[in-house]
């Protein structure tokens, strides 16, 4: 049974997805998701110990030996992620009953469960696999039920917005697909692996340059690498809570993934850092999204997306410590996968509660008056996420920024410094005037008292109380992202 | 118990008490005995710790390993120590104070006011007992969000205006200053240790020294250097207490103590001469245009806050001197200042429950009314300006003679300038209330509750009887100038 752990994690979501669909029962639909979700976690948990222990494990599907068949391979970075993207879900998936069963109309929900469940299965397979090729399926996998969670959003801007991610997303995977194809042109495989080894080889420079760049631009616009960034703002704005909170913490941060293993495992990157402008065009893209986004985020009246703004200025933290391709960096930019998905993922789930209880469809940073009376602990929570994505030292994202400050000072680029500060400044101003509503201005009369339902309230605390503990104890978001860092640049310059 | 165990102790109780008044939201009188219980546990404490730290030891706690190489780590050293002292004895008296503040003008939300004063003085010890700067950081930032709640406790719009300023600023100063300082500081020394002699010394030189000394200084916006000063009058729209305990102690004391702690121990003493030569003008401007500004205010707590802002920067100046007596003199004047300056605001805040008024040009005559509590502002007054028998002259006393033994005479002008302006905005207040007649039509008011004025009067008497029994704060002062 173990030896089967990195294709069980990623089959359970994706044979409980078509029973689901037979079932067509909402409660077995939820109850499927979350057992899926957690088999899931349970699987990334053992592979995480069993890489941390042993080394990277490799699995050949149907017993094919790799580079002929499709190789799963774990490696100190993919265990990370795939902790991560288990994690979330198995936080996530327990509370959804209660909101898909508020926005959603019944004759659909198990359909709900599905898309879930195939994209928790894409997601993870992304993660996983060691095949080019393969890692397309699964982008498309994860992709296409994403479109359909998206439009299936309250309000009918949803199918707007759904349209909007469709068009870009598929764009995309169009690009990532086509490096891949160029790439397999030049090496003659689409395993990972083999293909790093046989690029050294190649003596014809410009498919590779032009595979890099498709990869780049294809994750870019799946990651909302400013300014590729158009399509999130809405698709998190109008998705359904639930869905919002599952993507904003783990479909962005699997698509930074695939950009690092193709940065650092498959390209060389001392070429692709020293010799090509990469690391300049991050940190320039990265400086441009957490400027301009957290400005936007400050004067966005609509509070979902005056965080998903906030996403793509965190984006920018992400890959900016890419772009500085240091050890501290690159620490920062993983442990930012972490610490940013569980402060946002606890934000989206908190106003999840909050539009349950408004009833409302879109939800006005004015509207969140007087939130401390009505729903205190939604408010507390609210509060201690944003204190994580502002950075304030006792937080997780205080990490992060640590580390993104320590690195661009070891490149000696003090105007980045200045930079990093200054957006966090932006973010504790934007969520400041959520903060400031709950708290200070008082209840609109007649708003209705009382918390969230108790387990959705009970997911989003446990994510703020995290924001917190790995604020304080790092051994696992710092640890296990130092290690992966090191992993990547082990013995490559 | 181990000394350790009572450091993470004197963190630890006021937390319990902000816990144990949370849960008492329902019972007033309970709540309010929490409060004061946790006080008093707080002074028993860090009393406790006086014996070891006068003996030369210096007990230290390590907590976690918050990043690779940096702890989460109490220490405490005499000046430490000392703020501990000084903001846990007040804390006991201002909470005697609040109960009939709060209850005499019948404030709303006062659970969530007794619950953010304790996280304030948590943080507050926090800072105190911060064995490196990252700590320092971390209770440093605390301070600035639980006393957030507190300054903006009216929650109206000046409320709301006074908090952003007060937030902005100070969030403002220690993410663009602060923080990269203390990264520099970390990638140039690669510990954050507050080590004797200092961590920095010959790592780097010349221009960029001052300029990471500029990052520090005004990166703790809460010592108020101008001209990042303008969030601590915005803090005066806070209920009177807070403004006593954290807007006079607590929070701006921790701002120069974290002064003091760079200055010494992480420049060190002769390193931080050249490198902070620049400071004592710029502390010597603050004090003399704050008092300036203080003496055109016609707000009583607007002048109270502009006088901290000015002897604030007496701590700096006397710092950045770093000479053995004003080092001495600088940890002096973090006490000797708390107890004037939290007697003057309780007076203040006494006026307003008593009577409502809120401006100087209103108090003629009011002494009569109110004897004990002029009496005390008084002795507040006296204290401020530096003269016997009042705590203010034995660290001015100090502060000067460590600019002789520097020879910085600016800075003794300044000294002398600022003296007399402190009379100038001070004196006529004392002689307003006892000598110019009150006006005809005024209805007749006694003093403010018994409370109050209880308070008032301990704290006006710490301030006479730290002139005459200064032997344990000398102590630690000398034992942390190394005197």
């Amino acid at each position: 049974m173990r030896e089967h752990l990195p294709a069980l994690q990623v089959v359970l979501p994706l044979v409980a997805a078509p029973l689901i669909v037979l079932a067509r029962s909402p409660r077995f639909a939820w109850l499927a998701a979350t057992a899926a979700s957690y088999g899931a976690l349970v699987a990334a948990v053992l592979l995480a110990a069993e890489v941390a222990a042993g080394g990277t494990v490799s699995y050949a599907i149907g017993s094919w030996p790799p580079p002929w068949g499709i190789e799963y391979r774990v490696d100190p970075l993919s265990a990370f992620v795939l902790v991560l993207v288990a994690l979330t879900a198995s936080l996530v998936a327990p509370y959804a009953e209660r909101s898909i069963g508020a926005e959603i109309a019944a004759d659909r929900r198990y359909l709900a469960y599905a898309m879930y469940c195939l994209c928790l299965a894409g997601l993870l397979g992304m993660v996983a696999t060691g095949d080019a090729f393969n890692l397309f399926v699964f982008l498309e996998i994860a992709s296409l039920a994403t479109y359909v969670l998206i439009a299936l959003g309250p309000q009918r801007r949803a199918l707007l917005a759904a349209y909007q991610y469709m068009l870009m997303g598929t764009v995309g995977a169009t690009f990532y697909v086509i490096g891949v194809g160029l790439l397999y042109l030049m090496t003659g495989t689409l395993n990972l692996a083999d293909m790093a080894e046989r690029l050294h080889d190649v003596q014809e420079l410009r498919p590779v340059l032009a595979a890099l760049a498709f990869i780049t631009v294809g994750m870019g616009l799946k990651l909302a690498l400013f300014p590729l960034h158009q399509w999130l703002p809405n698709a998190y704005a109008c998705a359904p809570s639930m869905v919002s909170a599952f993507l904003a913490a783990t479909a962005t941060k699997v698509s930074v993934y695939v950009l690092l293993r193709y940065y650092y495992t498959v390209f060389d990157p001392w070429a692709l850092f020293e010799r090509l402008p990469t690391g300049e065009v991050l940190i320039a893209l990265s400086v441009a999204a957490m400027l301009v986004a957290s400005l936007v985020a400050v004067y966005e009246p609509d509070v979902k997306r005056l965080f998903a703004w906030s996403s793509v200025a965190q984006i920018g933290y992400i890959t900016l410590g890419i772009g500085l391709d240091n050890q501290a960096g690159l620490t920062a930019a993983l442990a930012h996968l972490l610490n940013h998905g569980i402060a946002k993922g606890a934000i989206f789930v908190l106003l999840g509660g909050v539009a349950l209880r408004a009833g409302a469809g879109a939800l006005g940073v004015a509207d969140l008056a007087g939130l401390a009376a009505r729903m205190p602990l939604t408010a507390l929570g609210l509060a201690i996420a944003g204190l994580s994505l502002i950075g304030v030292p006792g937080t997780a994202g205080f990490v992060t920024k640590w580390y993104l400050v320590l690195g661009a000072l070891e490149r000696g680029l003090w105007w980045l410094v200045a930079v990093v500060v200054a957006s966090s400044l932006l973010a504790a101003i934007y969520v400041w005037r959520v903060v400031e509503a709950a708290y200070l201005r008082p209840a609109p009369a007649g708003a209705g008292r009382g918390e969230a339902p108790a387990p959705m309230l009970a997911a989003a605390m446990a994510m703020a109380a995290l924001c917190v503990y790995f604020g304080f104890e790092t051994s696992f978001n710092v640890g296990a992202a130092r290690e992966a860092a090191d992993f990547l640049t082990r013995g490559l310059r | 118990m181990s000394d350790a165990g009572l450091l993470a102790l004197c963190v630890l109780v006021p937390c319990a008490g902000a816990l144990a008044v949370a849960l008492l939201d329902r019972r007033p009188n309970l709540r309010e005995a929490a409060s004061l219980a946790a006080a008093a546990a707080l002074v028993a404490a860090v009393a406790a710790l006086v014996p070891p730290v006068l003996a030369g030891e210096r007990p230290a706690l390590k907590v976690l390993e918050l990043l690779p190489g940096i702890a989460l780590a109490l220490e405490l050293e005499p000046l430490g120590l000392l703020f501990a002292l000084v903001a846990s004895s007040l804390w006991f008296v201002s909470t005697i104070y609040s109960i009939g503040y709060m209850r005499g003008n019948d404030e709303p939300r006062q659970t969530r006011f007794y619950v953010c004063f304790a996280l304030a003085i948590g943080a507050a010890i926090g800072v105190a007992l911060a064995a490196n700067l990252l700590t320092l950081y971390l209770f440093y930032e605390a301070l600035t969000f639980v006393t957030w709640p507190l300054v903006t406790h009216h929650g109206d719009a000046e409320a709301r205006r006074g908090g952003r300023t007060y937030l902005a600023l100070l969030l403002a100063t220690s993410m663009l200053f602060l923080l990269p300082a203390i990264a520099i500081t970390w990638s140039l020394a690669g510990t954050l240790d507050f080590a004797p002699g200092g961590i920095l010394g010959g790592r780097v030189e010349g221009w960029a020294a001052a300029g990471l000394a500029a990052l520090y200084a005004f990166g703790i916006g809460k010592a108020a250097l101008m001209p990042l000063h303008r969030w601590l009058p915005a803090a005066m729209v806070a209920p009177t207490p807070v403004s006593a305990l954290l807007h006079a102690v607590a929070v701006v004391k921790a701002g120069v103590f974290c002064v003091l702690k760079v200055v010494l121990y992480v420049f060190g003493p002769g390193f931080g001469a050249q490198a902070f030569g620049w400071l004592p003008w710029v502390a010597g401007f603050t004090i003399v245009a704050a008092s300036l500004v203080a003496l055109r205010s016609d707000n009583l707590k607007r002048r109270l806050a502009y006088s901290t802002v000015s002897q604030l920067s007496y701590v700096v100046l006397a710092a950045a001197l770093l000479t053995p007596l004003s080092l001495a003199g600088a940890a002096l004047h973090i006490a000797a200042h708390a107890f004037g300056k939290i007697t003057l605001f309780f007076a203040a805040g006494a006026v307003y429950t008593a009577c409502g008024k809120t401006r100087v040009s209103e108090l003629d005559g009011i002494g009569r009314h109110m004897p004990w509590t002029f009496a005390a502002f008084a002795i507040g007054a006296l204290s401020m300006v530096g003269l016997p028998p009042a705590a203010g002259f034995a660290s001015k006393w100090y502060i000067v003679g460590g600019a002789l033994q520097a020879g910085h005479w600016a800075a003794l002008a300044v000294i002398a300038a600022s003296t007399l302006l402190n009379a100038g905005y001070l004196l006529p207040i004392v002689y307003r209330a006892f000598f110019v007649a009150p006006p005809a039509a005024v209805a007749a008011h006694g003093e403010a509750p018994a409370s109050m004025v209880a308070a008032i009067a301990a704290s006006a008497g710490l301030t006479v009887l730290f002139f005459f029994f200064a032997d344990l704060p000398l102590a630690l002062a000398a034992r942390f100038a190394g005197a």
